[in-house]
């Protein structure tokens, strides 16, 4: 399968992040939005390695081209993770205080 | 590589700090042991002793550019500690946990300055972001830092997925992550390049707050706790700047013709709006955000030459813009009333404090004798050098020559207008590394060659 086809499944999904983060107001879903980012991300990169196997694969000793892609991939995984850790906390933190999560309430800093 | 493990370790040793250190107030000399120590095994490293050297398969890559920058951080984050150290333990009931989250950041600035490889960029950029959302909103029952975490939270992981999908592009058209990889890759799959660098630019502009992506800085750095504003304005821009501009070295050199006009727009967009701006504002922190928007068009000047001029300009910037970025936010975090008015009649009251002041905030307008106006000077001579777009330098002098009116307002204000002037309770010590601070600036100013950039050209 061209790598096309992966190219633009994976630029709909970011595109559909992007339009929920500028567009939704409650901020667990503007995060989940940034989460889909990540992840068409990943999708794109897995895709890539593949692809850049199968063009250099037939030569002789090439049998790692293209891992570094999917070990990106895990990093991301792993970073993606400690941002929602923090993410999470500071929605918590700011639940607490104004009791709504609505990302309308936060005018105060406009002078 | 000393000074990336050794914050590390550091940081950990402040948690658990935290854990058996009973009395509070010790956090901070534990900070500024760290901090020292952090100086020293860095110069140790200059000298070529260290602990531990791997170039992890050529993902780090370790020059002297790198080092120095790390040893003016070192000596920023010292005076940072010993004029804030106060501050940043009353800001809330965990002490050792901010100065251990600013000893991670540190090691996040020791891999952004040694990158080779984009797996690395991204690691470093996430290692400084994500103990900054925690450090912004660490006020947790003031309402203005939850906002301001939360939206430094949503713009910083919004710029990274933008980053990402720019690595993604880029790896889609050279077939590895290693930086020397795009040198050559300019003609082979042109589109995934071209579209990778652009993302790539955006998201870097936007953790630089380079305008037009700069909306969230005053926000952000006007609800964080004075003494962490005064440390993301500072340490942290200067290391994404380093960041910045190794990446278009050792990247995309080759390729200068198809991203310099869009670098020259994004410039000349953040000295107009930073500076423009500024003249409107009336609270002195919000002054300062913008001030840095507008500093930070002068040192994209660095990333938009890429010689060896505009980086040692960038290291005198990093000297002149921390230092007196730093004093500056110290004295302003003592102080009740941040509106320009709060300043007045300081000079009658703290001479001395109104006079280090003073050489401060001549430095950042690029006045003669101070270090500011090397590293402008450095920056615009290393534009000119390079030969093309010289309006850009033109209008690069006419912002800077805006920038004198709202520096120039807090010194009226202090030596000019009548005022009851503020309490500021001040120890001899913090009046110390003040005017320390003051003098590198002067000497700097005076002998910028003789005392720093000599050192470069020696390796």
């Amino acid at each position: 399968m061209p790598i096309n086809y992966y190219v633009i499944l994976a630029m709909s999904l970011f595109s559909i992040g992007v339009v929920g983060v500028l567009t939704r107001r409650n901020a667990i879903i503007i995060f989940m939005c940034i989460e889909l980012m990540l992840n068409a991300v990943n999708l794109l990169l897995v895709a890539f390695s593949k692809m850049h196997y199968a063009n250099l694969a037939g030569g002789s000793a090439t049998a790692n081209v293209g891992t570094e892609a999917q070990l990106f991939v895990f990093f991301i995984m792993v970073v993606a993770a400690a941002e929602v850790s923090v993410g999470l906390a500071i929605i918590v933190m700011m639940y607490r205080n104004i009791h709504s999560v609505d990302v309308n309430f936060l005018n105060r800093l406009k002078h | 590589m000393n000074l990336i493990l050794i914050s590390a370790i550091w940081g950990i040793v402040m948690m658990f700090s935290g854990l058996f250190v009973k009395d509070k107030s010790q956090a901070k000399n534990i900070a500024i042991g760290g901090a020292l120590l952090l100086l020293i095994v860095n110069l140790l490293d200059v000298k070529g002793i260290s602990i531990f050297h791997s170039d992890f398969g050529g993902m780090l890559s370790y020059d002297l550019f790198g080092y120095i920058f790390l040893t003016l951080v070192s000596v920023s984050l010292l005076v940072y500690f010993l004029l804030s150290g106060k501050e940043i333990q009353q800001v809330g009931n965990h002490p050792f946990e901010y100065f251990a989250l600013i000893f991670f950041i540190m090691s996040g600035i020791g891999l952004v300055s040694f990158f080779n490889n984009l797996l690395i960029l991204f690691l470093g950029i996430e290692i400084i972001s994500i103990p900054l959302y925690i450090l912004t909103g660490s006020d947790k029952r003031n309402l203005k830092s939850n906002e301001a975490a939360l939206k430094y939270f949503l713009m910083g992981s919004f710029s990274t997925g933008i980053m990402l999908l720019g690595i993604a592009f880029l790896y889609g058209a050279a077939g590895s992550f290693q930086l020397a990889q795009f040198q050559y890759a300019g003609d082979k799959e042109g589109l995934f390049l071209i579209l990778g660098m652009v993302f790539v630019l955006i998201s870097l502009a936007f953790k630089v707050s380079a305008a037009p992506f700069h909306f969230w800085t005053p926000d952000v750095y006007d609800g964080a706790p004075t003494v962490f504003t005064s440390f993301m304005a500072t340490i942290v821009k200067v290391a994404f700047f380093v960041a910045y501009v190794n990446l278009f070295l050792n990247a995309f050199e080759g390729s200068k013709l198809k991203w310099q006009l869009a670098v020259a727009v994004v410039t000349a967009l953040t000295l107009f709006i930073g500076n423009i701006t500024a003249v409107y504002q009336q609270s002195v922190k919000r002054m300062l955000a913008y001030s840095s928007i507008a500093q930070a068009g002068f040192m994209l000047l660095a990333v938009f030459t890429i010689n060896d001029m505009a980086r040692q300009g960038l290291l005198l910037y990093t000297v002149a813009y921390c230092f007196a970025t730093i004093g500056i936010f110290a004295v302003l975090s003592k102080m009740k009333d941040f509106t320009f008015d709060g300043f007045n009649g300081l000079a009658s009251k703290e001479p001395l404090l109104a006079a280090v002041l003073t050489v401060f905030l001549l430095s950042l307008a690029g006045i003669p004798l101070t270090a500011g106006f090397f590293a402008k000077y450095f920056m615009l001579a290393a534009a000119v050098k390079a030969g093309t777009y010289l309006w850009l330098v033109i209008f690069a002098v006419l912002m800077a020559a805006v920038s004198v009116y709202y520096y120039f307002r807090v010194i009226t204000a202090m030596y000019f207008k009548e005022g009851e002037g503020q309490v500021i309770e001040t120890t001899a010590s913090f009046r110390y590394v003040l005017l320390f601070a003051a003098v590198v600036i002067v000497l700097l100013g005076v002998f910028p060659n003789q005392l720093l950039l000599d050192w470069l050209n020696l390796g």
